[in-house]
């Protein structure tokens, strides 16, 4: 699969959820090449902004989309990536504040 | 602009770690930088052992500059540690 066609697909599921696409789409393929060649690396799509622990079990909750996203998004506007955005995000009715690490030090394996 | 040791702690894949290093690229700022997860797994251990010291939750990228340490890009502190 290429980042198009993994965009492609993922778009209308994702936006009917209330979550959209950072209208940067230089940075969405960046981060959606960065998926793919996590899944080539790892076996599943981890973050590329978190470092994987190439253990699926313990990374669940970070397999885009991540479990923080929707408190994210809910709080910032934006998932920790700025993969995923709000629709207020994009059209910048909400500073595009820098998103806080949600998820626990303790569950990195390194 | 002072010349203070500047070392970037990132991954290969994150969008917020390539912007940091273009933004100090473009500021003609020398330091340097680790792709952690493009290392050894020993290897990679180690430096994130190094990288919890200067920032307990070990998230990328963190940059420090001298003695200071910034979490994340965020660019007005960036600046400000590197009195540009």
């Amino acid at each position: 699969m290429d980042a198009k066609t993994l965009y492609e697909n993922l778009k209308p599921f994702q936006e009917s959820k209330g979550y959209f696409f950072n209208e940067d789409k230089e940075k969405v393929f960046e981060l959606l090449d960065a998926l793919l060649l996590n899944m080539e690396r790892y076996g599943y799509m981890a973050c590329p902004c978190r470092l994987a622990s190439e253990d699926r079990d313990n990374d669940k909750d970070i397999i885009c989309p991540c479990v923080y996203r929707e408190p994210d998004v809910a709080e910032f506007g934006s998932c920790y990536c700025n993969l995923y955005v709000s629709k207020d995000w994009n059209e910048k009715k909400i500073p595009h504040a820098y998103v806080p690490e949600r998820r626990s030090p303790e569950k990195s394996l390194y | 602009m002072n010349n203070l040791p500047v070392k970037l702690y990132k991954l290969s894949t994150c969008s917020h770690c390539k912007s940091l290093k273009k933004f100090l690229e473009e500021s003609k700022v020398e330091f340097e930088f680790i792709d952690i997860d493009l290392l050894e797994k020993k290897e990679r251990k180690a430096t994130m052992k190094a990288l919890r010291l200067i920032n307990p939750k070990g998230t990328l990228p963190t940059i420090q500059i001298g003695n200071q340490v910034v979490v994340g890009f965020k660019e007005d502190e960036i600046k400000e540690a590197l009195g540009k």
